[in-house]
């Protein structure tokens, strides 16, 4: 996917006024936040949970190299096969030769967020391979040909009535005319259509939540069962997964499992956890023929080193999506790449680069709910501000901004000629707002009068007043 | 046990916006037991710098600060957020500068925000005012960096003022400093749902610890034809009654 996140801005503004977008987000703020909260509340040991799995994290990310290394001994013991790609763009080629080598037609995917970051969709269709998404939200994106706008709730900026109108678009090539209009009617012509489309792949596709080193396994955690139909029943099932997903052992997966529905969707366990280890073994029932793992980098361990290391213990439960109020207003979209809201704002810079991602790490009000929720307790903010840094370094604001903040630090520092400007600026101010108390618009503050007035000052600054009357 | 000598440092937007709030913090840690005084060399945090990624200029501002407060028993700040700038960022700021380090992390142990200030150094109850019912609002550098929460809440229930909570209590309201200009119209919307949280909980009046948030509250409300007051919780503490922010004087 082509970023466009330096349009934030213009991003921003549009889905501002996206009438049906907004109704979407709304339900997001609402059902996300108290469904976490009553989860976190029913299970007492949660904080010390949480320290157990940023331990974990931590020391896979020390250890990184060490745990590679087992991983994919484990994964060749058990008859399946790693493909170290360090850019997207091998991790593409990686997934069409291996498409290539089965002569498949058509593959099926699970929800993969590396499956969108390498853009792997569009690409495999322009090989003549037809990528078929299993995943309701990502099925609706598909149909759309949009984007995800959540890490976890891919279609999540779509109203029922318009995912309504997209089957009924799409699905008339199905003999299927009728306008649905129900959840569960919607759910279930997906599932009808879907159903042969598992049979008939030849390549499964799938995205990994974990990792498991001791064992050479790949975890899903999904709640619609598609993951499992996905990597089972065709010939050749590839996991496609960034190498930050790896944990030690099972029991570290559970822990983090643990952690992650409840931050998520604020379920205790996602409906479906399905570990998979190589490819079908003779007298097993079912399972794959091959088991391919394409594990990529894309900039990761350059991150290693880096002030922006913590981001690498996200386990993608978009709990911080749920809690940010600019992702609530804006929506995914905005942010221009695939991933977006709080994790995205840190995570994205690091790939696409700060130039054209310098908008999202400034987009935040540093509230902070982000870390407060975040599983994983990521100092989301601090990283933002870590980007803000190297953004003001790269001359990548305004030239107009950057003479602001220099006037203000010159002025900060000469106490003197602080407390004339202040005193000018508040008479001024003052002024401006007689009789109401009030300026509805400001010339030079336009950023500020937009959308609110200016609540106008005494006129008087304290330090003046306060050297005046002395002692109160 | 005599006073303990405490510097109030305003804030720049209460010196430039709203100086009722300095007089009403200087009355209360007065009434406190505590002898304040006014560095009058006293500018700016560092905040603007620092969250616009101008770390050098940051750092200079905070040495400058560092050098004005020197020398107190306590700083008490009436704002979360600038406090949590000194208490939560300036050791980590200043970390690799050798002759401000330790100042740093000096300074940050004995500054204040306002209502913990009084809570839980000098275990303060506030002397009973008008009865009366506000809406609180808590600012996110507060909550957040430095867990005030109930402090408020306590000297306004001491005070005879009864509280209500508006709907997500702990969403931000939008402000964010320079956030507030540049994304405009990201921060009027988050104010626009923070307004009618706070609307719906019918309170006549918004209180919060924090300038910051309460201009961009009051002026939103203002905006939006909402005959909802606002004011610093120093003011309703101290029992300053003056025009709320934004609204004429008589």
């Amino acid at each position: 996917m082509i970023p466009t996140s330096r349009q934030f801005k213009e991003n921003a503004g549009r889905a501002l006024k996206d009438t049906e977008l907004q109704k979407a987000l709304f339900r997001v703020d609402k059902n996300f936040t108290e469904r976490r909260a009553r989860a976190v509340k029913n299970l007492p040991e949660f904080e010390s949970l949480r320290d157990q799995g940023v331990a974990i994290k931590n020391h896979v990310l020390d250890h990184l190299d060490h745990y590679l290394e087992v991983f994919a001994e484990n994964v060749e013991r058990a008859g399946g096969q790693v493909h170290w790609c360090s850019t997207a763009e091998d991790a593409r080629r990686m997934v069409l030769d291996l498409c290539r080598s089965v002569n498949a037609r058509s593959v099926t995917k699970g929800k993969t967020m590396i499956g969108e970051e390498i853009s792997l969709n569009p690409y495999l269709a322009a090989q003549g391979i037809e990528p078929v998404e299993t995943d309701l939200g990502e099925y609706i994106i598909q149909l759309a040909d949009e984007p995800p706008s959540h890490i976890i709730g891919p279609a999540i900026h779509k109203t029922k009535e318009q995912v309504s109108d997209l089957f009924l678009e799409h699905h008339r090539r199905y003999g299927k005319t009728k306008r649905l209009t129900e959840g569960e009617e919607l759910v279930g012509e997906a599932r009808e259509i879907l159903r042969p489309r598992y049979l008939a792949a030849d390549v499964g596709i799938t995205g990994a939540n974990f990792l498991i080193a001791e064992t050479g396994s790949s975890v899903i955690v999904t709640n619609e069962g598609n993951g499992d139909l996905t990597q089972t029943l065709p010939k050749m099932h590839i996991v496609l997964a960034s190498l930050e997903k790896i944990v030690p052992t099972l029991e570290d997966a559970a822990t983090l499992i643990r952690l992650l529905a409840r931050s998520a969707t604020g379920q205790q366990m996602s409906v479906y956890t399905t570990v998979s280890t190589g490819p079908r073994r003779p007298g097993d029932p079912d399972g794959p023929g091959q088991y391919h793992v394409v594990l990529l980098d894309n900039g990761r361990s350059k991150l290693l080193g880096s002030a922006f290391r913590d981001i690498l213990r996200c386990i993608r439960c978009g709990a911080c999506f749920n809690h940010c109020p600019v992702y609530a207003s804006v929506g995914g979209h905005a942010y221009g790449w695939v991933y977006s809201g709080p994790m995205g704002s840190v995570l994205t810079p690091a790939i696409v680069g700060i130039a054209e991602a310098h908008h999202l790490p400034n987009a935040s009000t540093f509230c902070g709910r982000c870390q407060d929720v975040c599983p994983m307790r990521i100092p989301l903010p601090s990283m933002m501000r870590h980007w803000r840094e190297e953004a003001f370094a790269q001359d990548a604001c305004t030239w107009r901004e950057r003479m602001a903040i220099r006037g203000w630090a010159w002025l900060a520092r000469r106490p003197r000629s602080y407390r004339q400007v202040a005193r000018l600026v508040a008479s001024y101010l003052a002024w401006r707002g007689r009789p109401t108390g009030r300026i509805a618009d400001l010339a030079f503050a336009r950023g500020w009068t937009a959308t609110r007035d200016l609540p106008a000052p005494a006129g008087r600054t304290f330090l003046d007043l306060w050297r005046e009357r002395g002692r109160t | 046990m005599s006073a303990p000598r405490v510097a109030l440092f305003v804030t720049c937007l209460v010196d430039l916006f709203r100086p009722a709030v300095g007089f009403a913090s200087v009355r209360l840690l007065e009434a406190a037991g505590c002898s304040v005084e006014v560095p009058i060399g006293q500018t700016c945090c560092g905040q603007p710098g620092y969250n616009a990624g101008a770390r050098e200029d940051a750092r200079g501002v905070a040495r400058a600060t560092i050098d004005v407060l020197h020398g107190f028993d306590y700083v008490v700040i009436p704002s979360g957020s600038c406090a949590g700038m000194i208490r939560a960022h300036y050791p980590s700021l200043l970390a690799d500068d050798p002759r401000y380090a330790a100042k740093a992390q000096e300074l940050a142990l004995r500054t204040w925000e306002l209502t913990s200030f009084l809570i839980e150094v000098r275990g303060f109850v506030a002397p009973p005012g008008p009865a009366r019912t506000v809406a609180y609002h808590d600012s996110c550098s507060g909550l957040r960096e430095l867990g005030v929460r109930e402090q408020p809440r306590r000297l306004l229930k001491a005070a005879g003022t009864a509280i209500r909570e508006p709907e997500n209590r702990d969403a931000c309201c939008g402000f964010g400093g320079a956030f507030s200009v540049k994304y405009d119209e990201i921060s009027g919307e988050i104010a626009r749902k923070k307004c009618s949280a706070l609307a719906a909980t019918e309170a006549p009046l918004v209180v919060g610890g924090d300038l910051g948030c309460l201009l961009h509250l009051a002026g939103r409300f203002q905006r939006e034809g909402r005959k909802i007051s606002c004011r610093h919780v120093a003011e309703v503490l101290a029992g300053i009654d003056g025009p709320a922010i934004g609204e004429a004087g008589s």
